[in-house]
């Protein structure tokens, strides 16, 4: 039963990281998480300075505040022209992270704000703090993820047109009336205090991984926007089930398998995506070079059919020469043209083939309207 | 406490001299970082550092440095030639190939040192140290190791200096002129790896990106000169880390790398108000000045031009009206034209409240302030410093 | 019409050059010839490949096939007589830089490994910018030069190479009247010493002023020669497609008034 209720904690956490994390990604402010992420320990110190307690609602308000203000003042400094944006989303969040830790050394010694449990979290302990619901045992944790994934996933549902138009195009967005402006800050808070809720079971450094990676694993298997965040869920549910795994088997943190086995998800993704995959292109580019090379093959014919040194420049051995093709290369092309009908041999001469010719004409002279029979496959 | 006592204080000035190499070579190599737009480099790079340290630490047995920083460095360039591959290689952009190869390197090293300490709980694992830095533990040996590697750093960065500038400006053109780019780009990284390597002991992992940005970003506010910007970056890097280190040992209790970086950022806000031409402040100024100038200007002109309307170079203007031409308060602007001999008070007539002239000075320079608006729509104009900025 | 392989004779000989990104072709089996001693244009409407040919030529970019000869030699060993004018647009300008640093760049090459820039180096490069009107603001921050100027210290780092053949992308796009013709003077004295100038032009207006030698560029070679000859109504239509309705009859008077091709296909 704990075991479903790590992994279910894990899930959870994925989910609504993955979801805000999607928009992220796409609009290429991934370490905008990885600042929020940080700096909002701030918001969780000043906090606790304020209401001198050390849990309740008020520090998703605290983590909140942070997150806004990290991003604020990066755009802020952006807005000068005198740092650029990358520069400045490393400027900011060390700063309000170390004001944050001096406040810490100094106000708050004795209280226990853990900073590793806060950066590091371990979600095997989320046994620590239950709740009793209905007669059931439930772990805080699990509680106020189910919440936040609920949360996220409504702003993510109703607001999924601007959401999209605002990531996509902008300008477009600002025209339509949208406030895409508000909208990204909106997202960051969401973010915030997803972060701030998920500290216990992941941590902040974690975090990021669910924030940035199972997207991204996403954003190389498909173009559409809502089967990227299902597949980013989806993702990140199978991290919190494999990671947690092997985590027992091998008796290592939890939240870090969890995180490696994103990361695994992602390399799957990169090598083996029927689309974006680096197999699928190479094949596709295999494809393509061959392709390439017949209607070179072809249209070096077409070029010199007409010259008045059509023996030599027709002959096999030209070929070397002029396409800097080597023997083998040579032969391969020349194999694979003959079997396409492309051309025919005549003794030392090549010559175009009829449907050879329409190739050629096709792709020298498009102008001419001819419809390009699906020779070359 | 005597301050020369701490300076004397053998731990105290250990980790201050170690502070100082980390302050010089993050400066020096954090530019070329920075200037590249590669700024989030040594964030990545000192999370993807974990796994390195962490086998360093097995295989050497015991917390020596050198195997550590040789783990740390092998484990970040891992991590930067994956995420190379996966810039070139997929629709990744950079931003989002940083944060998988951060958040996965740190994953493995996370899980890697619970297994090593065979404790699942990744908090006793003594990671505090690393996290924030752990300057204190710094001994000599280990500053002669940062020290070798400081000017190992900074000898190729001279040696190279010329190629590492062209690259970082103009990789194609570099390219033209037969330099290998690829090359020296993967040892620009690189460097910024050792640079990372050194400082995490001091900062910790989180807070080494701002080692490697803060004092570059400083420094380019007070140069246009590549020269000059790696040399004050070089001088930032080590007087936040001096000072840092210092402070934290004097006010016990005061993890190093948060006093190190605050006193970097500070550095750098002060960098970016008061530099002169780039700063903020100085820009304000600068435009509040062309500002006034320009409503001098304006209202001048305008005096010229009713008088050559009504024919009459001595035309009285009332002040009030000027007022509510131009929708401002102009009375301090007449002031200002009238100490500077370009116009004259007088009374039209009494009822009828103050007026002003222009004196032969106002119409000379009324007609100059003319002219040159002509000659310069010619012409384009050299910009002002800062202009660029607007 | 076999030329002989290595053609001495061309300032720059391209062979059955194709270049594609995955599985669009960028260039296709372009064959380009150009003489020493002209001022050649490539023009050609946006994506028609035009300064992916001048990177492939330059070796920045990988061909699928096809070869490039720079007067008889492989470009890789002709490097010292090639130079390049790079878009503007390449490049970050606010990077603390002089304008005669950059100048110096253009020199970096001779230098190889290890030697620093010296006075003989300074002097070579004041003469470049002098002789594009810069050498005033030699000490200038690049950042506070104005696009025209910008354009005028990249040329003066292709000057200072002291090249036979110089390569240029775009060097008049984005640039006041004055430096536009000031350019155009200096690439016409070029030319009237002998070195040949090829140049992506982005202004179908100026052509048949310009420029004495041209290829039409569209994936494809359209067709190339003395500009003469080759500026036809025919010619522009196949490069450009049927966007050419908005030119009159008379090709070479009535685009002095159209709006520039590029933008309207972009």
């Amino acid at each position: 039963m704990l075991d479903l209720q790590i992994i279910l904690v894990g899930a959870l956490v994925g989910i609504s990281s993955s979801l805000l994390g999607t928009f992220l990604v796409l609009r290429k402010s991934s370490m905008l998480s990885d600042a929020i992420s940080h700096s909002i320990l701030l918001g969780i110190v000043l906090t606790y300075m304020l209401i001198r307690q050390t849990s309740g609602p008020f520090f998703i308000v605290g983590a909140a505040l942070a997150g806004v203000l990290t991003v604020y003042l990066t755009e802020f400094l952006t807005d000068t022209k005198r740092v650029k944006n990358d520069a400045a989303i490393g400027l900011v969040f060390p700063a309000l992270f170390s004001i944050a830790v001096i406040l810490i050394n100094v106000f708050a010694r004795n209280v226990h704000i853990d900073i590793d449990a806060v950066l590091f979290g371990e979600i095997g302990f989320i046994w620590l703090d239950t709740l009793s619901l209905g007669g059931f045992d439930i772990p805080v944790s699990l509680v106020t993820m189910s919440i936040i994934a609920a949360i996220n996933l409504a702003f993510v549902l109703i607001f999924y047109k601007e959401l999209k138009i605002s990531t996509f195009d902008e300008a477009l967005a600002k025209a339509l009336g949208y406030k895409p402006g508000l909208l990204f800050y909106a997202l960051l808070t969401l973010t915030s205090v997803t972060a701030v809720t998920a500290f216990d079971a992941v941590g902040a450094i974690l975090l990021i991984a669910f924030i940035i990676v199972p997207p991204a694993a996403a954003y190389l298997l498909t173009d559409k926007l809502w089967r990227m965040m299902l597949y980013g869920s989806l993702i990140s549910v199978g991290s919190s089930l494999l990671g947690y795994y092997l985590a027992i088997v091998w008796d290592v943190s939890i939240a870090g398998m969890m995180a490696v086995m994103t990361g695994i998800f992602l390399i799957l993704a990169f090598l083996f995506s029927p689309r974006y995959g680096l197999i699928a292109q190479e094949l596709i580019r295999r494809n393509q070079r061959f392709d390439n090379e017949e209607r070179a093959l072809v249209v070096h014919l077409y070029n010199h059919e007409e010259s008045v040194h059509r023996a030599e420049e027709n002959v096999v051995g030209a070929l070397n020469e002029h396409l800097r093709w080597n023997r083998e290369k040579t032969q391969n092309v020349l194999m694979r043209s003959l079997d396409e009908r492309l051309i025919l041999r005549e003794g030392n001469t090549l010559m175009l083939t009829p449907k050879g010719r329409i190739v050629a004409q096709e792709i020298m002279e498009p102008w001419r309207g001819n419809a390009r029979p699906d020779i070359v496959s | 406490m005597d301050i020369f006592a701490l300076l004397n204080d053998f731990t105290i000035r250990n980790v201050a001299l170690g502070a100082m190499f980390l302050g010089v070579s993050s400066g020096v190599l954090g530019s070329f970082a920075v200037l590249r737009k590669q700024s989030l480099l040594g964030d990545m790079l000192s999370h993807a550092a974990l796994p390195g340290i962490v086998l360093g630490f097995m295989v050497a047995g015991t917390r020596q440095l050198l195997p550590l920083l040789l783990g740390a460095l092998i484990s970040g360039t891992l991590a930067a030639l994956f995420m190379l591959l996966l810039i070139k290689r997929s629709r990744l952009k950079t931003d989002a190939a940083l944060g998988i190869v951060l958040s996965f390197f740190f994953a493995i090293g996370i899980v890697l040192l619970t297994l090593v300490q065979g404790n699942p709980n990744a908090n006793q694992a003594g990671l505090t140290g690393f996290l924030f830095g752990q300057a204190a533990s710094i001994v000599p040996s280990d500053l002669w190791i940062l020290a070798v590697v400081t000017g190992f750093a900074l000898v190729i960065v001279t040696l190279l200096w010329k190629e590492f500038k062209v690259v970082t400006f103009d990789a194609q053109f570099a390219h033209t002129l037969g330099f290998p780019t690829g090359v020296l780009e993967i040892a620009l990284t690189s460097m910024v790896a050792l640079a990372v390597v050194i400082g995490l002991q001091f900062v910790g992992v989180i807070l080494m990106a701002a080692m490697i940005i803060a004092p570059a970003v400083a420094a380019r506010q007070w140069t246009e000169r590549l020269e000059i910007m790696v040399l004050l970056a070089a001088l930032f890097g080590a007087l936040s880390g001096v000072v840092g280190a210092v402070i934290s040992a004097l006010a016990r209790g005061l993890s190093t790398g948060p006093v190190i970086v605050l006193c970097a950022s500070l550095i750098v806000l002060i960098s970016l108000l008061f530099a002169p031409n780039r700063g903020l402040l100085w820009a304000a100024l600068k435009q509040r000045q062309h500002r006034a100038s320009l409503r001098s200007q304006q209202i001048l002109t305008s005096l010229y031009k009713l008088g050559e309307e009504h024919n009459n170079p001595a035309y009285l203007t009332e002040q009030g009206m000027m007022s509510a031409y131009f929708g401002a308060d102009t009375a301090r602007v007449f002031k200002r034209l009238e100490s500077r001999g370009f116009i004259s008070r007088t009374v039209h007539m009494p009822e009828e409240g103050e007026h002003w002239e222009l004196t032969p000075a106002g119409r000379q320079e009324a007609e100059r302030i003319l002219q040159s608006f002509e000659a310069s729509s010619e012409n384009p104009k050299l910009e002002t410093p800062g202009a660029s900025y607007a | 019409m076999t030329p002989s392989v290595h053609e001495p004779n061309l300032a720059l000989h391209v062979e059955d050059l194709t270049v594609s990104y995955g599985a669009k072709p960028v260039l296709w089996d372009i064959d380009l010839d150009i003489p020493p001693g002209v001022l050649a244009a490539i023009v050609g409407p946006n994506g028609a490949g035009k300064s992916t040919l001048i990177k492939t030529v330059l070796g920045l970019i990988k061909p699928a096939a096809g070869h490039v000869y720079i007067y008889g030699q492989p470009y890789e060993q002709q490097r010292r007589i090639v130079g390049y004018v790079p878009q503007r647009s390449s490049v970050d300008w606010d990077f603390p830089t002089t304008a005669i640093d950059v100048v110096t760049m253009g020199l970096y090459g001779r230098l190889g490994w290890l030697r620093r820039p010296g006075k003989a180096e300074k002097k070579l490069a004041e003469e470049a910018l002098e002789q594009v009107g810069m050498l005033d603001f030699a000490g200038r921050q690049i950042s506070q030069l104005s696009g025209g100027q910008q354009q005028r210290v990249f040329l003066a780092r292709a000057l200072v190479q002291n090249a036979d053949i110089y390569f240029m992308d775009e060097p008049m796009a984005g640039v006041d009247a004055t430096t536009e013709r000031a350019i155009i003077n200096l690439l016409r004295r070029l030319r009237d010493n002998g070195k040949t100038v090829i140049v992506v032009h982005h202004d179908l207006s100026t052509v048949t002023n310009y420029f004495d030698w041209m290829l039409f560029l569209n994936v494809r070679t359209i067709a190339q020669g003395p500009v003469k000859e080759v500026y036809t109504k025919d010619n522009l239509r196949a490069a450009y497609g049927d966007m050419v309705a908005l030119l009159s009859q008379n090709p070479l008077e009535a685009v002095q008034d159209a709006p520039v091709q590029d933008d309207i296909l972009s």
